[in-house]
């Protein structure tokens, strides 16, 4: 028993999962077509659901603070991104690749900004004066997504909104008989640049230490004389930043949003950052992943169980490592 | 903390309570129309639905998000055998029983699992367990008539064509022109089984126990130290408020005659309840009145009142639709925070710290 959990250790341990989930789907659904299109999809949600983690989960490690209003920044970056798309739909129809991604980038650095933007001020103006108080702090975020929400409604209108999306992006690849979703991939390739490029700012720049010494023991980073409040803001404004970058691929792959998108990802989010432990990118990845596929299977195998899944899911998870599966601590 | 039994704020707030229990009290008779009896009996089941959560957020100082799914699983527990049953007084007392108990399993099992590695948790996962038994509740249209809900007919007392007295024509009687009918017997029935479970739980929190919790939530160490085991008495607590919650569901169901996700599950009355615990005042069960009562005629009457703003403002930009009727929560959002601030306490906490001890 001992040698086959050192031997499951030495080859990834709890990173593992996502292959054995993978391999027990391949198993149920037995048509290896559908098992890789549905495997794709699942990584496409994961990684949008990551993005939308992780700014969640480093805040919590950092500060202690728990956001309940997160789920705003991801409402508001979907709808300024469709906005943004909706007011260059000339370009968006545009018969040229460059005014195509154009459109986009346009209208994803709109949602990272704002995200940037509005971090700060949730940040200096919600937040601080409520540091260190878990109950008020649940309080005040949660007042904070009920006007955010009221604010989208006031502003987009409670009916549903439509998201153009650049034609490069639209249809699908096929490979063989499995047919793979163009912006699925697309989802997943943007979701893993940013993976690396937060893995190696958190593991290989000075601030990345700084923050993850931050995550270990704050009060030590202080009396070595670091800003960990300074370093807390740019944290907190990097996350909401992702959060609505996350909003707006959401918005472009599920092409018809409401306003309350934000409050329906928020569980999915939660059950993500508790999954993968508080405080660590590649845990957030690793429970993004694993709710992804998990749901995309489930959702294929047993429709009604899907979102009981990830409930389930995180159940399981918490009663063999009640601090998730890779904490920060 | 003062002792907020003796000042003159503490006696203020308990007269103005004592009014509005006199006011809900004699309600059918001074405000003779059909909403104003509905918007009594909603406030009657509020201040339960509110006090049970004050007896967890206010004295154990955590928070969850899922209130309303125990209201949900009295409401559902009684709808259910209602249709099935019948009208009668079997099926309530069943389906009261059988919504406590499975809010009972349910809070014994949610407080085991995350009451002990880290209170943050807790508000999470009630979170995430709540919007999942809506999914569920939504979907199993069979036993739960999913969007629609379900509608059922009241035991027999409450019909509205159900004579209490009648005089010797054989007509219902009138006291002061309010005719003894079966609806007054379902609105007293409310009222009485409200005020009951509300002076239980304020009962329980002069109690050796209530003290202990108090204890907990100002020191959790402290009490730890002293040999008390925290998670015990949270779990405790949970399954308390859980079952006050599934009973007033219960309740909120004969009265209603119809339970759907929108009356009985919605995340909207986890909202509305959170506004009310805070703006009444955390931990002292005489602010879940003042909240209910508050928050309650809100919802009634400031829409009208919105509506007739957003009107008026019409021709600026964005304002009416900020002043629009359906955006009331923005409002109260904002005042919500502001209070979160500012008067942690709420209503009830700031106004029983004023006046000198005597």
């Amino acid at each position: 028993m001992d040698r086959i959990s050192e031997i499951l250790g030495r080859m990834g341990g709890v990173n593992l999962l996502p292959v054995a989930l993978a391999a027990v789907a391949f198993i149920l659904i037995g048509a290896p077509s559908s098992w890789a299109t549905l495997t794709v999809a699942g990584l496409a949600m994961g990684m949008m659901v990551f993005l939308m983690a992780s700014g969640l989960s480093l805040v919590f490690g950092l500060m202690d603070v728990l956001n309940f209003g997160h789920s705003a920044f991801v409402s508001f970056g979907a709808f300024i991104a469709a906005t943004v798309l909706a007011g260059l739909s000339t370009w968006l129809a545009a018969d040229s690749v460059a005014l195509n991604s154009a459109a986009l980038v346009m209208a994803f650095l709109a949602a990272i900004l704002f995200g940037l933007v509005a971090g700060w001020f949730f940040e200096t103006v919600i937040i601080r004066p409520v540091y260190k108080d878990h109950l008020r702090q649940i309080l005040i975020t949660m007042g904070a997504m009920i006007v955010a929400e009221q604010t989208i409604l006031a502003f987009w209108g409670g009916t549903p909104f439509t998201v153009l999306r650049p034609h490069f992006l639209e249809g699908s690849w096929i490979i063989g008989d499995v047919s793979i979703e163009i912006y699925r991939g697309f989802a997943f390739l943007l979701g893993l640049a940013v993976f690396v490029g937060l893995y190696l700012v958190m593991n290989r720049t000075r601030i990345g230490l700084l923050v993850r010494a931050g995550v270990e023991n704050r009060e030590m980073v202080e009396a070595l004389g670091f800003r960990v409040d300074r370093l807390f803001i740019a944290v907190f404004m990097l996350g909401s930043g992702l959060a609505a970058l996350g909003g707006a691929m959401w918005a472009g792959y599920e092409t018809l949003i409401t306003p309350a998108l934000g409050s329906e990802l928020m569980i999915i989010v939660f059950i993500v950052v508790i999954i993968g432990g508080l405080g660590s990118i590649e845990g957030t990845l690793l429970g993004a992943i694993l709710v992804g596929l998990m749901s995309n299977y489930l959702g294929f195998l047993a429709p009604k169980m899907a979102l009981a899944s990830n409930m389930i899911l995180m159940v399981a998870i918490l009663l063999w490592r009640p601090n998730g599966l890779k904490p920060a601590v | 903390m003062m002792n907020q039994t003796q000042t003159t704020g503490a006696l203020t707030i308990k007269l103005i309570v004592l009014a509005i229990g006199a006011l809900l009290l004699f309600a059918p008779f001074l405000f003779q129309d059909v909403r104003s009896l509905e918007v009594a009996a909603r406030i009657c089941i509020f201040i339960v639905l509110v006090a049970s959560y004050d007896l967890l957020i206010g004295y154990t100082g955590i928070v969850s998000f899922a209130h309303t799914m125990f209201f949900g699983f009295g409401a559902y527990g009684a709808a259910i055998l209602l249709k099935g049953m019948g009208p009668g007084w079997i099926p309530v007392i069943l389906g009261a029983l059988a919504g406590v108990g499975v809010s009972l399993v349910f809070a014994i099992a949610i407080g085991l699992l995350s009451l002990r590695v880290k209170a943050i948790f807790f508000a999470m996962i009630t979170l995430a367990a709540a919007s999942v038994v809506l999914v569920l509740v939504s979907q199993m249209s069979g036993l739960t008539g999913g969007e629609d809900g379900i509608t059922y007919k009241a035991p027999d007392l409450f019909k509205p064509a159900t004579k209490l007295l009648t005089d010797d024509e054989g007509k219902v009687v009138r006291l002061w022109d309010v005719r003894l009918n079966g609806k007054l017997a379902a609105y007293y029935f409310v009222f009485a089984t409200s005020l009951i479970l509300f002076l239980l739980m304020l009962r329980f929190t002069t109690s050796p126990l209530g003290t202990v919790l108090k204890a907990i939530r100002e020191n959790e160490q402290r009490a730890e130290a002293i040999g008390y085991r925290v998670v015990a008495y949270r779990t405790f607590v949970f399954c308390l408020s859980a079952t006050m919650a599934s009973l007033a569901g219960t309740i909120y169901a004969v009265w209603l005659k119809y339970t759907g996700p929108d009356t009985a599950l919605s995340f909207a009355i986890m909202i509305d309840i959170l506004l009310m615990v805070v703006i009444g005042g955390m931990g002292t069960m005489w602010g879940a009145v003042i909240g209910a009562v508050l928050l309650v005629l809100a919802q009634y009457y400031l829409r009208d009142l919105m509506g007739a703003a957003s009107e008026a403002m019409a021709g600026i930009p964005v304002l009416p639709n900020l002043l629009a009727a359906d955006r009331w929560l923005f409002w109260l959002g904002i005042i919500f925070i502001l209070l979160v601030y500012f008067f942690p306490k709420g209503i009830a906490g700031t106004a029983m710290d004023k006046g000198a001890a005597k």
